[in-house]
């Protein structure tokens, strides 16, 4: 009975261990795999010039800027909405009302849909309708509707999270409850928030079809908001769907996913020097 | 017994349908310090909070009938919540620190309230520090987390964040119940030291802390205020039956 026991735990913990490996292997031989094949490629020029012949020669910088540019669009336009619409559920509606079911409900559903159906509509109302034209302000707005039940939904979370007593000292303080919202609630939300950010910006930066349809794929530099752009994500996609150049696809996506692990990197240690902050 | 401070008159307060108050009537008086005891449920916290008006945070919350402070009614329609929170402080059960620094959390309250000059905070933080008897012990790291104080440190703290807005009236919902024995000692000796400057009300499950610090105290059963004494004639000699048995440790 006793070996039997035995050996049953021993076998959940090998397939524990089994599942652990298997994730981190498929992670390292991804990483592994495209760092191989894309190494090659990169090199100074690779980073500072533009693309040439539809990307067989010249570089990758218009690309790099565009997917920069593209994903600060869409977090300056969803991070305020997506804030601003968690705190008044969490914070100015007291009870759940059939408006904050029907809010919360399409946040949820808006959350399923996928990223082409986003670029397709971006392109007929933004594109089209609204006469913005293949532009980072089209990818930027539709990248923004993309992300922002997440950053919403997330948002909502750590604000719920913030303990009731916070509020009820500051209101007995005799703050308003814009005062405890803004100087106590938020700020210490904040982390969870910015996760839910961070999260949003790695969806962004790597996303492909909402992009295509909105942003073009034009190889210029964008300066204005006015101006269409390639991401570096779309630019992978042409260079291997068109057969233009397969070292130059795995050299992008090289660094495609260096920028979304530095991204990563660099939210989460200033959020634990943040919350080191806070909680000593 | 001094002059009323507060003076409650035929309040009821309903929570939906639930009736949780019945026609309470009681003069609080000034600078003395008045225990409010009764067993779980009986309505002494939903009293305390009737007099800051923090029972309207609940919705469904329904109040009938006057708190008079100094003479006017804090339900009347005009009145300021801001102002009478500024004049009604309140401390809770849970210490409750904010997660910011010492002197953040003292100047939180000027702050809200307008004071912006560094010296008059600066000078707000250390009087406030000092009447709450937790000056020495932070003095040199005001900068630091104030998550970092211990659970007395912290509930002296939130008592010296109640004082940095100069209230009148200071209510203690069970304030000790999460504290060790000498953390609560110095809350005790805190609250005695505090008396000769503010109307004390205080809730508390602990009746020889209630003997203790007391002047006056008023025992709450099921919604009832069945007696209220001058706290020394209420434990030795209770006029009401279910006082003694209270205090006695027959129930509760």
């Amino acid at each position: 009975m006793a070996r039997n026991r035995r050996t049953g735990e021993m076998a959940i913990i090998s397939l524990i261990w089994a599942g652990a490996g298997l994730v981190a292997l498929s992670l390292c031989a991804i990483i592994v795999y495209v760092a191989v094949k894309g190494a090659g490629t990169i090199s100074w020029t690779f980073l500072t010039e533009v693309p040439r012949r539809m990307g067989k020669e010249g570089g990758i910088s218009s690309t790099i800027v565009s997917t920069v540019y593209l994903t600060v669009t869409a977090i300056l336009i969803s991070a305020p909405l997506g804030v601003g619409a968690a705190v008044h559920l969490t914070e100015y509606q007291q009870r759940r009302t059939v408006l904050t079911r029907i809010i919360e409900g399409s946040a949820e559903a808006l959350a399923g849909i996928p990223s082409i159906v986003f670029g397709l509509f971006g392109f007929v109302f933004f594109v089209i309708y609204l006469k913005l034209g293949w532009s980072v302000l089209s990818g930027g707005l539709t990248l923004a509707m993309m992300i922002l039940p997440t950053i919403m939904r997330t948002a909502q979370e750590a604000i719920r999270a913030v303990p009731v007593e916070f509020r009820e000292n500051s209101l007995a303080l005799g703050a308003t409850r814009w005062q405890t919202v803004s100087r106590i609630v938020l700020p210490a939300a904040l982390p969870g928030i910015v996760t839910g950010i961070i999260l949003s910006v790695g969806r962004a930066v790597g996303e492909t079809a909402a992009v295509l349809l909105t942003a073009g794929s034009a190889l210029g530099m964008p300066l204005l908001p006015s101006d269409p752009a390639r991401s570096m994500s779309v630019h992978l996609y042409l260079l291997a769907s068109e057969g233009i150049s397969l070292e130059r696809a795995y050299g992008t996506a090289l660094l495609l996913i260096v920028l979304v692990i530095t991204v990563n990197y660099v939210a989460n240690l200033s959020l634990r020097r943040f919350s080191y902050r806070l909680r000593g | 017994m001094s002059q009323a401070k507060i003076e409650v008159r035929n309040l009821n307060v309903y929570y939906q349908q639930y009736h949780a108050l019945h026609d309470i009537s009681i003069a609080i008086p000034q600078q003395q310090v008045t225990a409010l005891i009764g067993p779980s449920g009986c309505g002494k916290s939903t009293f305390l909070r009737s007099l800051n008006r923090l029972n309207e945070l609940i919705e469904g919350t329904r109040t009938e009938g006057q708190v008079l402070l100094d003479g006017v009614d804090i339900y009347a329609p005009q009145t300021d919540v801001v102002e009478l929170r500024k004049r009604v402080g309140m401390v809770f059960q849970k210490p409750s620190a904010f997660p910011m620094s010492i002197y953040d959390n003292i100047a939180y309250g000027p702050r809200i309230h307008g004071i912006t000059r560094k010296v008059e905070l600066d000078e707000i933080v250390e009087r406030s520090l000092r009447q709450a008897n937790l000056w020495d012990e932070v003095k040199d790291r005001l900068g630091s987390s104030a998550l970092r104080l211990s659970g007395g440190q912290q509930q002296r703290l939130v008592i010296a964040r109640v004082l940095s807005i100069n209230p009148e009236v200071i209510l203690m919902d069970e304030p000790a119940s999460a504290l060790d024995p000498i953390s609560t000692a110095k809350l005790e000796d805190l609250i005695a030291q505090l008396k000769r400057d503010y109307t004390i009300v205080i809730v508390t499950h602990n009746m020889q802390q209630a003997a203790r610090v007391s002047d006056a105290t008023a025992f709450f059963l099921n919604g009832d205020l069945i007696e209220f004494q001058p706290t020394r004639k209420l434990f030795v000699n209770p006029e009401d039956k279910r006082t003694e048995d209270y205090v006695t440790g027959r129930f509760g």
